[in-house]
């Protein structure tokens, strides 16, 4: 596999946690390949190192060790400006608790990365409805995140972080503080997202619904990976539990 | 701009650009957060104008004394030099004058006394608003630095409201402070004290409260503001108030 296919990779990542006279390894040498335009779930169970594995992919937190790249650069190797320019422009965060600036309108949170770039309010604007279109939300441009549903307030979310249009989106817990459906249709927007605009997204989850849209699953158990499985497998797994179903009858 | 060429723009070339914001949009930002939590800026002006309000009232009524005794000096060197023809009441403060000197020093101390607390009632008022109003933002800046902020951008994003905020706190706080203490004191003096030494000294106030309630404030909110800005996004995002 040629290296540029790879958008993220790490390598031996290692995080440490100090509580009182006890280190806690939260990672403890991960190795993860991601392929540009994919779909991939970390999963596992809470406190299994999940969250610490998006941080540092994100750039959101130092590693104690090891190393993450993002298109092949080592963000270890990053200066203050070039990483806020990385979380500017590469990369989208979205969150189980959505983060929106709660005194701004669903237009302003989405427009607010494109300000950060240096586009002209202007366009950043049509940007904006461009986006909250895309995610169905044209109508609601002005409301409050105070005045929106939760899963309402998930794609204005999604919506900003396609603001500069990132080659990875990373979603920690997307689907966390969401009923069942309204879970199931971020899911699916998230998935529309991948396969129309090719952009890879990396979800951290133990939302069970996710397996059925990833391409590929990385199971994480103790701040190490316990199993990828590739989505073909999972089908071929669906399908036998479905087989010894019929079996039974 | 297409995803793809923009991805492709994405290398070593492409992180040397950098991240703005201009100043103009900086103070829309910083305006528009204060106006949208209109009654949290009012609690936390509050805690800024009473400060200022408490401190220029103590410092005015020292002002006052101070120019009440002059006013009766001169009476007293004016009866002594036989140009001024002194009525019962004149003869009675210049009395007063002259009796009280040990206390006069006394009552000058307590004043100095009061007005050094009224600073540190002050600066604990102004520092417990402006610390809480960063605090609860986390995660504000957690997000912002997450969208490509630099942690410049939040420190000015915060310098821009600090200022706004304790400028005019302290604006309308010297007013409270100094209309009350001018009132009482007309109602008790008349208008024998309200001379050019009273508008001087008013003006003079004024330029100290201001610029007390303006740096007490902007010290308040830069150092928590700098704190914020430094942590990793991660950090300030897992913050819990």
């Amino acid at each position: 596999m040629r290296a540029n296919e790879y958008v993220v990779r790490t390598k031996d990542l290692v995080k440490e946690y100090t509580m009182g006279d006890q280190t806690l390894k939260a990672l403890n040498g991960v190795n993860l390949d991601v392929y540009k335009g994919e779909y991939i779930s970390i999963m596992g169970p809470s406190g299994s190192g999940k969250s610490t594995l998006f941080n540092a992919i994100g750039g959101l937190d130092k590693p104690s060790g090891g190393s993450v790249f993002i298109n092949d650069v080592d963000m270890a190797q990053l200066d203050a400006q070039e990483l806020a320019y990385l979380r500017c422009h590469t990369i989208g965060y979205i969150f189980q608790t959505f983060n929106l600036i709660p005194v701004m309108t669903a237009l302003e949170n989405v427009t607010l990365p494109t300000v950060f770039a240096g586009m002209s309010t202007d366009d950043g604007v049509e940007r904006g409805i461009e986006l909250l279109n895309l995610v169905g939300l044209g109508e609601r441009l002005h409301h409050k995140p105070s005045e929106l549903s939760g899963g309402q307030q998930q794609r204005v979310a999604i919506a900003r972080s396609l603001a500069n249009n990132p080659s990875i989106i990373l979603a920690d817990e997307p689907t966390g503080n969401l009923d069942l459906n309204t879970g199931k249709e971020i899911i699916e927007l998230l998935k529309r997202l991948n396969r129309d605009q090719g952009v890879t997204i990396i979800s951290a989850t133990h939302d069970l619904k996710m397996l059925d849209v990833s391409d590929r699953i990385v199971w994480i158990r103790d701040g190490k990976i316990a199993k990828i499985e590739e989505r073909k497998d999972i089908d071929i797994r669906i399908g036998e539990m479905e087989g010894q179903g019929e079996g039974l009858h | 701009m297409s995803a793809e060429s923009n991805r492709a723009e994405i290398g070593r070339a492409g992180m040397r650009r950098q991240i703005k914001l201009p100043m103009t949009k900086a103070i829309e930002i910083a305006l528009k957060s204060i106006k949208i939590r209109f009654w949290r800026s009012i609690i936390t002006a509050a805690g800024i104008f009473l400060g200022i309000a408490f401190f220029t009232s103590v410092r005015m009524s020292g002002e006052f004394s101070a120019i009440q005794r002059k006013v009766i000096e001169a009476k007293r060197d004016a009866i002594a030099a036989g140009t001024l023809k002194p009525t019962p009441e004149d003869i009675r403060q210049v009395n007063s004058l002259s009796a009280d000197k040990a206390e006069t020093q006394a009552a000058e101390m307590r004043l100095k006394w009061l007005s050094i607390m009224a600073l540190i009632v002050c600066t604990v008022g102004i520092t417990n608003a402006m610390l809480m109003s960063v605090t609860e933002r986390y995660k504000e800046i957690g997000t912002m630095k997450c969208l490509g902020a630099l942690d410049g951008l939040v420190v000015k994003l915060f310098f821009i409201e600090a200022s706004f905020l304790g400028f005019l706190s302290s604006v309308v706080g010297f007013v409270l402070g100094w209309a009350v203490i001018s009132l009482i004191r007309l109602i008790t003096d008349g208008l024998e004290v309200f001379g050019a030494a009273y508008w001087l000294a008013s003006v003079q106030l004024l330029g100290l409260s201001v610029v007390v309630g303006t740096v007490l404030t902007f010290i308040a909110t830069i150092l928590p503001a700098i704190r914020a800005a430094q942590m990793p996004p991660a950090a300030a995002l897992r913050v819990e108030i």
